[in-house]
């Protein structure tokens, strides 16, 4: 019995092992392939099945003029738009969520809890109610297709994630730390910044490993408010999608645009063992 | 402890929010009442008709919207379930724990859209591996894209594959903050594992539980990007999704004013639906 449970186990684990690698492995066999090996018949083993060549690869950064595809540019606007929105959400959730978890708020019939609600709740708008709205007031403004309107955007997507990982990594440091920091003669300000935050380290780490996530993978926002001036990366790949789809400098650049991010599996996984983490995904 | 310095720390957050929000809904309302589409570009008003046309006149909507709760409730359930085994699986003692713990996790990381650009080459129904590997066991080509009910599972299965990974990730975090003694009094009892599960981890995790869950529905709630490139809620309408149905009307028809009337709809019911949703979970799980 307790055999054929182990041996169900590994069989499982190995399965969906196996289904996670694969889209993995498909993609870095079709980045090497050129027209023929992709269209004759479906080839998977370099060298056995087909020739491979680095043409997929090396499109990525030749000019779009000389038939390139050019990911760079929009690789690095990603990054701005992701690290900076993360930042301020951060910044800005951060703070909220130390007041929602030391101070009380009262307002009519609002609570802490329903003010807490109310950033939390933010993640059930749905993109495309936001979408066009956001398009009419960014083109309002003069923002749209710019980094900066979609540095605005992202912060509704990301602010609530980084209120709702910190209210309740908050609520695990013990309060004792900054009442003995304020009868020491701290104020506030000074309490918040000298003793709670260096003692909120892994909660800040987590919260901005997910602003970062969710940065990062959004598509739609970005489909949506921006065209030709300012491209990020998930809308650049999937224009390569359309018309003759030339496989292989498709999968060669979602491979390297998914390839940051899985450093951050690492990083999870980290925080995971040390315990870190279960204190702050509560 | 209670001082006038809390606003500070709350306001800037709070009024950045609602700040950038605060537009956005109040437009959305205002043109739900309007007619604005590509022949009168305007801020006209016509009262309530975008919302009788909606509930009389609009089975598209609908339908779109059933289609959008059977993939997200049954995606969620699947990541539930999986998500929920692999993390038992991996939360005691195995041979290679971490790696395995990492590889989990990895789908969630990327993004879904470009993924999914992947799974269209991999799906594909002459070119693709599946049907080809498929092929030398003698069984179809399978319709992975093209079928309208198959399509459906296809897009179940890139859901699965993607965030499955977020729900392990919680439900590993929920099981690695369990208290100890419980388990050690079952041991010592002599529970089996089996019983163990039902009796002291399962009711354990159910708060746990019932948040990922809601967090999930939540997210699946808004599958737009994988049907946007994977069939393009094809073929025909049959994995179209309310979303996507909004986007077809508002940004490729330009009918603005129905559009935010859709929008506006689809909103009350997601939160009104998604409140139901946590209570009942919140009956069922937490048995007192």
């Amino acid at each position: 019995m307790e055999k054929l449970y182990k041996f169900l186990k590994y069989t499982f684990i190995i399965l969906w092992t196996v289904f996670i690698v694969a889209p993995f492995l498909w993609a870095v066999s079709t980045s090497f392939k050129d027209f023929q090996s992709v269209n004759s018949k479906v080839t998977y083993i370099p060298w056995l099945d087909f020739e491979p060549t680095l043409e997929g690869w090396r499109v990525l950064v030749k000019s779009p003029a000389r038939g390139g595809v050019d990911i760079v540019e929009p690789y690095f606007n990603s990054i701005f738009v992701t690290c900076t929105a993360s930042l301020i959400s951060i910044i800005l959730g951060t703070l909220a969520a130390y007041a929602l978890s030391r101070f009380t708020f009262k307002a009519g019939f609002v609570r802490n809890n329903d003010i807490t609600f109310f950033f939390i709740s933010q993640r059930i708008m749905p993109p495309i109610v936001l979408s066009i709205p956001f398009f009419i007031f960014l083109s309002t403004i003069g923002l749209l297709d710019s980094l900066l309107g979609l540095v605005v955007v992202y912060i509704v997507l990301l602010m609530p994630i980084a209120v709702w990982i910190m209210v309740d990594f908050f609520n695990r440091v013990p309060k004792e730390l900054d009442e003995t920091a304020l009868i020491d003669g701290c104020n506030p300000y000074q309490a918040f910044y000298k003793v709670v935050l260096p003692n909120s380290i892994p909660g800040l780490i987590v919260a901005g490993m997910f602003c970062i996530i969710f940065g990062w993978i959004d598509f739609f926002f970005a489909f949506i408010l921006t065209f030709t001036e300012v491209q990020l990366l998930p809308v650049k790949v999937v224009a390569l999608n359309s018309s003759i789809t030339p496989w292989w400098s498709l999968s060669a650049s979602a491979l390297i645009s998914v390839a940051p991010l899985i450093i951050v599996a690492f990083v999870v996984e980290r925080y995971l063992s040390k315990g870190n983490l279960s204190g702050a995904l509560k | 402890m209670n001082f006038k310095h809390k606003y500070v720390f709350l306001f800037p957050g709070l009024f950045v929010l609602i700040g950038i929000l605060i537009f956005p809904i109040i437009f959305t309302i205002r043109l739900s009442l309007s007619g604005w589409n590509s022949y009168t570009p305007e801020m006209n008003f016509i009262g309530i008709t975008n919302y009788i046309r909606l509930f009389t006149d609009d089975p598209r909507f609908w339908e779109s919207f059933f289609r959008l709760s059977f993939l997200s409730v049954s995606t969620v359930i699947l990541q539930y379930i999986i998500g929920f085994a692999l993390a038992l699986m991996v939360w005691r003692e195995i041979k290679f724990k971490r790696f395995f713990r990492v590889i989990f996790l990895i789908p969630m990381m990327t993004t879904p859209v470009i993924m999914t650009v992947i799974w269209r080459t991999f799906f594909h129904e002459s070119l693709g591996p599946v049907n080809d590997l498929l092929g030398h066991f003698g069984i179809g080509p399978i319709l992975w894209l093209s079928d309208p009910v198959i399509a459906k599972f296809t897009v179940i299965i890139v859901e699965v594959w993607q965030w499955t990974p977020f729900m392990f990730l919680l439900l590993l975090a929920g099981l690695l903050s369990l208290p100890k003694e419980p388990f050690l009094a079952a041991a010592i009892d002599g529970a089996s594992s089996f019983r163990k599960f039902v009796y002291v981890t399962f009711p354990l995790m159910a708060p746990i539980s019932i948040g990922a869950i809601i967090i999930r529905l939540i997210e699946a709630s808004k599958i737009m990007d994988t049907v946007f490139v994977l069939t393009s809620g094809g073929p025909g309408t049959a994995t179209e999704t309310s979303s996507f149905y909004i986007y077809i009307k508002g940004l490729r028809e330009f009918q603005m004013g129905y559009a935010a009337t859709l929008s506006f709809t689809y909103l009350v019911i997601m939160i009104i639906s998604l409140t139901i949703i946590a209570k009942v979970l919140t009956k069922l799980m937490i048995k007192e």
